[in-house]
């Protein structure tokens, strides 16, 4: 119908993530702004039980792609269910969120439907009836701003780009159980485990703070006083290259452009010098920190708050500060 | 085994952007170009993998403009087997044209295996490795950090949000690479020597009409940076009490 958007929710284990909501009410305000109502479609092996909550997010109707062969991502499967849902809801938006997940569904749907696709988006709006997507190319150094040829009109969008807005608080969609006519013989690469990284670490492109540390942290041992800061703060730790590529840090720490993006409202760089590559990943980060003892280090041009400081002085105050603000 | 490692030329990470006359593109004055470094994960991928199962045969598949030839000649020089250059001029193709015109070459292709990086650094599309997987029906995982190759499967290790997915398919198989993978090797004097007797195809791509249109490209907003709070740890309490009170993010 005119003016439709659809869009992917993503769960995992019975929970929405974060990003689910954040691409339910993009999915709302261009719903609105097209004059159309947003649908949106999850997967797992049981989530009717959770899917009506996206009503107070504005999505009108939620449909549930229910079956034992989703309970881990099923690209085939998944892919084939959006086609159907497309082919029947007919949107002239189809919105994922730019995680892993959508940032390899989405290619696969695009492709098969022999349309265009604007990833990772930072943001989007309406101009005449069309959608035009805003999205940052180069690693952040450049932002181009993108009008489709082609229908539907896919876009996926960056995690924290779009803030989660309640639009009626505890109001529930209809939730629709659609079929799922995918053979296991179909689903080409199968997730044979999922192994979580325990600890209910917050995943750095998710968390709100981030703490990161560079060469200048000297060592592997010396991160236990960021994380020892991250857990007082609910942050995550990150890391610039030079600290991953010396074995300090797993790669899946690096921050910067071969590393994550993150956005954060608050990313503290510890003993980082502020390379272009490391400032690509997180310079639009809200609020920037930098503790460095070289009052020279380019990072310092990028902070809003900067300290000279030996780092090693410098950090276990601010563990004690913390501690006293949160006390 | 055969491997196909489709590869970009891009700017390098150090590039200071120019937007160009145009509005839209970026000015390639002084721009230093090099392979994709996801790319360099791929090609040394494929060079192990041959190496371990010792015999295949690595092919780079790049689409490019003619500069794009000093990127295909290093990935020779590192150990790939030949290369095939699908020219275009030198203008901006959205990701669906580009898969579209991989797929085609593809198509006539013998391939066990297809290596690409998991997102090139000038479009950060993160598009070209997924879309071939569905345009030529076969699996594909993307953002690879472990790839294990039996004889006609793979087993592949995919860091996601909170975790890993262990993924397994058939071959041949797409498989994006993502930095972890392995750690690309440099290319030797006599690589170097190499490269310059390899076969190079030139060809013409098939291009399809863009999906996309970029309207407009812009400089983000600066940053207005630069405040120091003070010399030494005694400046702590008073950046925590700035982060508080005035910044209210912590
Ligand atoms: C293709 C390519 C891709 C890249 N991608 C990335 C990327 O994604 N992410 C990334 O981060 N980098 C990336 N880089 C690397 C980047 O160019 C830098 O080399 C890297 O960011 C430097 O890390 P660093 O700031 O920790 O180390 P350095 O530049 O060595 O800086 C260390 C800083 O610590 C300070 N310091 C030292 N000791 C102390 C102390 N006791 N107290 C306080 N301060 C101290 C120093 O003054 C210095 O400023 C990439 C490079 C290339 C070529
Ligand atoms: N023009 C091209 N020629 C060959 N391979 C490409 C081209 N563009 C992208 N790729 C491959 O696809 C990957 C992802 O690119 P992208 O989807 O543009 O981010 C790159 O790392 C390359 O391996």
């Amino acid at each position: 119908m005119a003016g439709n958007v659809l869009v992917i929710a993503e769960q995992q284990g019975g929970k929405f993530k974060k990003a689910a909501y954040e691409v339910a009410t993009a999915g709302r305000i261009i719903a609105d702004q097209l004059g159309g109502e947003g649908t949106a479609l999850v997967f797992g092996k049981e989530v009717s039980g959770i899917a009506a909550e996206l009503g107070a997010y504005g999505v009108t109707k939620v449909l549930a792609a229910e079956s034992d062969l989703f309970a881990n991502y099923a690209p085939e499967g998944f892919v084939k269910v959006i086609l159907a849902a497309i082919d029947k809801l007919k949107p002239e938006v189809v919105l994922f969120s730019a995680t892993l997940q959508g940032k390899d569904l989405a290619p696969r749907v695009a492709a098969k439907l022999g349309v265009g696709l604007a990833s990772d988006c930072t943001g989007l709006r309406v101009d005449n009836g069309k959608l035009i997507a805003r999205r940052p190319v180069y690693a952040g150094k450049a932002i181009i701003q993108i009008a489709f040829k082609s229908m539907p009109q896919i876009a996926s969008v960056r995690l924290k780009a779009f803030t989660p807005e309640v639009k009626e608080e505890g109001k529930k969609a209809p939730v629709e159980n659609v079929t799922v006519n995918v053979d296991e013989s179909e689903i080409k690469s199968r997730v044979k485990e999922f192994q979580e990284t325990g600890g209910g670490k917050i995943d750095l492109t998710e968390a709100d703070i981030i703490v990161s540390g560079g060469r200048g942290m000297k060592g592997p041992e010396n991160f236990k006083m960021l994380e020892e800061l991250a857990d007082l703060l609910g942050a995550a730790v990150g890391a610039s290259r030079a600290a991953v590529d010396a074995g300090w840090r797993p790669h899946s720490d690096q921050v910067g452009q071969t590393g994550k993006t993150v956005s954060p409202n608050l990313y503290m760089a510890i003993g980082i010098s502020g390379a272009i590559q490391h400032l690509a990943g997180m310079g639009s980060s809200k609020v920037i920190i930098a503790i460095n003892k070289d009052p020279e280090a380019p990072i310092f041009q990028k902070a809003d708050y900067g300290i000279v400081a030996d780092l090693f002085d410098a950090v276990p105050v601010l563990i004690e500060e913390v501690k006293k603000l949160k006390a | 085994m055969k491997i196909v490692v489709c590869m970009k030329q891009v700017p390098d990470t150090e590039t200071k952007v120019r937007i160009g006359p145009d509005g839209k593109t970026i000015d390639p004055t002084d721009v230093n170009y090099v392979v994709n470094p996801y790319d360099e994960y791929a090609v040394e991928e494929a060079l192990k993998i041959k190496e371990e199962k010792g015999d295949g045969e690595v092919t780079i598949l790049t689409l490019g403009p003619d500069r794009a030839i000093k990127a295909i000649r290093t990935a020779l020089a590192m150990g790939a087997d030949k290369a095939i250059h699908l020219k275009t001029d030198d203008k901006y193709l959205d990701s669906y044209a580009v898969a579209a015109a991989l797929a085609h070459e593809l198509k006539d292709m013998e391939y066990d295996l297809i290596l690409t990086g998991k997102q090139a650094v000038d479009d950060d599309a993160a598009q070209i490795g997924a879309r071939l997987g569905a345009l030529l029906d076969i699996p594909c995982a993307t953002v690879v950090t472990k790839l294990t190759i039996e004889d006609s499967t793979f087993t592949a290790n995919r860091e996601v949000e909170g975790g890993v997915e262990i993924v397994e398919g058939s071959l041949p198989a797409v498989i994006t690479a993502q930095k972890g993978l392995n750690e690309p090797r440099y290319a030797s004097l006599k690589g170097i020597m190499m490269a310059k007797r390899k076969p190079l195809e030139e060809k013409e791509p098939q291009l399809d009409e863009e999906k996309l249109e970029i309207l407009k490209m812009e400089y983000p907003p600066e940053r207005k940076g630069g405040r120091i709070v003070g010399k030494g740890p005694e400046a702590v309490p008073e950046l925590v009490r700035l982060l508080h009170e005035e910044a209210k993010v912590i």
